[in-house]
């Protein structure tokens, strides 16, 4: 996504062969065969659960007087994770002709991005990009003369992480608070304005012009059996070359942190790796041998999730790190659910106190007791997400929570400390 | 057809509205919108603009007020004219997102949460801007700046001050 020179309006993107995918499908490919080629080709979702992108459109009632929607979730807000940023100022045509595709798999005639509100700029990009698109006749009415119409609506939302998950933003779409709904039904019959719906991710979206023009097969063949295609991993934090980098599914996590970002700065030791956003528990040195991909990821114990690679040196305290992170989730927890609205209070408090050197022992135990109240018990998998800083932590680095409380400090507040802001 | 809006802007901007309306199968979709509209305007959302929406979308106030208040991005009160969010989420903190964010305090002399006394400058900490791969960083109203340094922030604080008074 990232060509010298290439400044991803209709003209360069039409000259690299852009929507010759849409072209190729409206000419004489049937919604039915989209799906199944999205199914062959493997696609799993890059928002962060790897659902079978083709399946997920196989759930939409194919009953044609039925009103469907697709959502494009571009509300990324996963700590750590920069990619659909990237592709939205750059390359935003990939995805909207991904998004033309999707719609007519599933029959849908009106289609919403939705973008966090914190991106002025993305949302100015796709706004050209949607004009430049209905100028060139790939939006609006019989779209190449195929019958088919589809309008694209811009939907900006305004500053609540939340809304990423799907049933949250088609909340926030219908005008209300972000408070994801229970499932089932699910968002596939009973979703926008109670009608059928997907919401897929930007990354998702972007990857359907290859598998369309490319072929399914061509799309399995990269990538891992069960994880095919490629991924962008965003990875920040102490890396000499932080940055979007985009590898096959299963590459192992020691080439994209050292060779691809360049080791960690100033040649320090790794300590702590965040595979996949926030909501992903932390590994350690020991798992740099693992692979990018959903399954060697979940083998041990964490997720790739959204492919925000966050990376830490010898010089960073285990506990400040999750209490930022707790913090973090302290501020977005949407407040329906008591286990979580309650339960991140009391996690942020504790992490708090333990960092700040006035832990006792048995708040470790009550960390765990509480986290194990939270995970698996909220309507969303915000519970679970919010509890994986501190029990990943703890796993891996009890003895630092131990070192806080017996010493009555943070064992690295030096001098030349970093100021640990976010606690 | 969309009925008569009650009065409270330009008829340009009372246009923007009806256009907005006319995007979504559900009149209520258009309140996000509505909301981003009245903020330009206005700089913040008013408890008496919130009526207003209210009444231009049937729905009663609370149901507006609910909204205001849950989305972060809503001002309730009024902000300097420059909106200083830094970003405090773990990468940014890595890389020194503590140490810009004492730099701007000593800088403009007020603590996060407040507004200098010219209502130039508002400043807050947020949360992740997907702007990890280039941190430290921060939004000044729409806009990120991004790879800060003290001497960067310097002189963006500068040239700010100078686009006010001029």
């Amino acid at each position: 996504m990232e060509v010298p020179g290439y400044q991803g309006d209709m003209k360069a993107y039409l000259a690299v062969g852009g929507y010759e995918s849409l072209k190729k499908t409206l000419k004489g490919i049937t919604p039915e065969q989209i799906i199944e080629m999205v199914k062959k080709s493997g696609l799993r979702g890059r928002g962060g659960a790897g659902f079978p992108t083709g399946l997920k459109w196989s759930f939409i009632p194919k009953d044609p007087s039925l009103p469907k929607y697709l959502c494009c979730n571009a509300d990324e807000s996963e700590p750590g994770t920069f990619k659909d940023r990237q592709l939205l100022e750059r390359d935003p045509h990939q995805m909207i002709e991904g998004m033309i595709i999707a719609c007519y798999a599933i029959g849908a005639k009106k289609g919403f991005i939705y973008i966090r509100g914190e991106f002025g700029y993305p949302a100015k990009v796709l706004e050209r990009s949607l004009r430049e698109a209905y100028e060139q006749g790939f939006l609006g009415k019989d779209i190449l003369g195929s019958r088919f119409d589809l309008d694209i609506i811009l939907y900006r939302g305004a500053g609540a992480y939340i809304c990423g998950e799907e049933t949250a933003l088609m909340e926030s779409l219908e005008g209300k608070r972000g408070l994801p709904r229970f499932k089932p039904p699910f968002p596939a019959t009973h979703g926008l304005y109670g009608k059928p719906t997907v919401i897929n991710n930007v990354e998702t979206l972007a990857n359907l012009p290859y598998i369309i023009g490319k072929g399914p097969e061509w799309y399995a063949a990269i990538g891992t059996q069960k994880s095919p295609g490629t991924r962008i991993f965003s990875v920040s934090g102490h890396v000499k070359r932080p940055g979007n980098y985009e590898v096959p599914l299963g590459s192992p996590m020691r080439e994209l942190i050292y060779d691809l970002a360049g080791g960690i700065r100033d040649d320090r030791k790794l300590k702590a790796v965040i595979p996949g956003g926030a909501s992903a528990a932390f590994l350690t040195e020991e798992h740099l041998d693992v692979k990018m991909d959903f399954e060697s990821m979940a083998q041990v114990g964490s997720m790739l999730g959204s492919g925000g690679v966050t990376v830490m040196d010898d010089s960073t305290c285990m506990v400040w790190a999750a209490l930022n992170l707790m913090a973090f989730f302290h501020h977005e927890c949407c407040g329906k659910c008591t286990p979580c609205r309650e339960g991140s209070s009391w996690l942020y408090q504790i992490m708090h106190r333990i960092e700040h050197g006035e832990g006792r022992m048995k708040d470790l135990d009550l960390l765990v007791a509480l986290s194990d109240n939270i995970a698996g018990k909220t309507v969303c998998a915000f519970g679970d997400a919010e509890v994986a800083p501190i029990l990943s932590t703890l796993k891996h680095f009890r003895a630092e929570y131990e070192a806080h409380i017996q010493s009555r400090a943070c064992p690295f507040s030096g001098a030349d400390k970093l100021i640990m802001i976010g606690g | 057809m969309i009925k008569e809006l009650p009065k409270r802007y330009s008829d340009e901007i009372e246009m923007e509205v009806r256009e907005i309306l006319g995007q979504f199968p559900l009149k209520r979709s258009a309140l996000l919108p509505i909301l981003h509209l009245v903020q330009r305007e206005e700089g913040y959302i008013s408890e008496e603009a919130m009526r207003w929406v209210a009444r231009v979308l049937d729905l009663t106030p609370i149901q507006v007020y609910e909204v205001v208040t849950f989305y972060t991005l809503f001002n309730q009160k009024p902000v300097g004219k420059y909106h200083l969010q830094v970003c405090k989420t773990l990468s940014c903190a890595l890389v020194g997102a503590g140490q810009l964010i004492s730099h701007l305090e000593n800088k403009l002399g007020i603590k996060v949460g407040e507004t200098t006394e010219d209502g130039l400058f508002t400043l807050k900490t947020v949360e992740c801007l997907a702007s990890c791969g280039t941190s430290p960083m921060m939004q000044v109203n729409d806009a990120y700046y991004e790879n800060l340094n003290g001497e960067k922030v310097d002189a963006l604080l500068e040239e700010l001050r100078a686009k006010a008074t001029n």
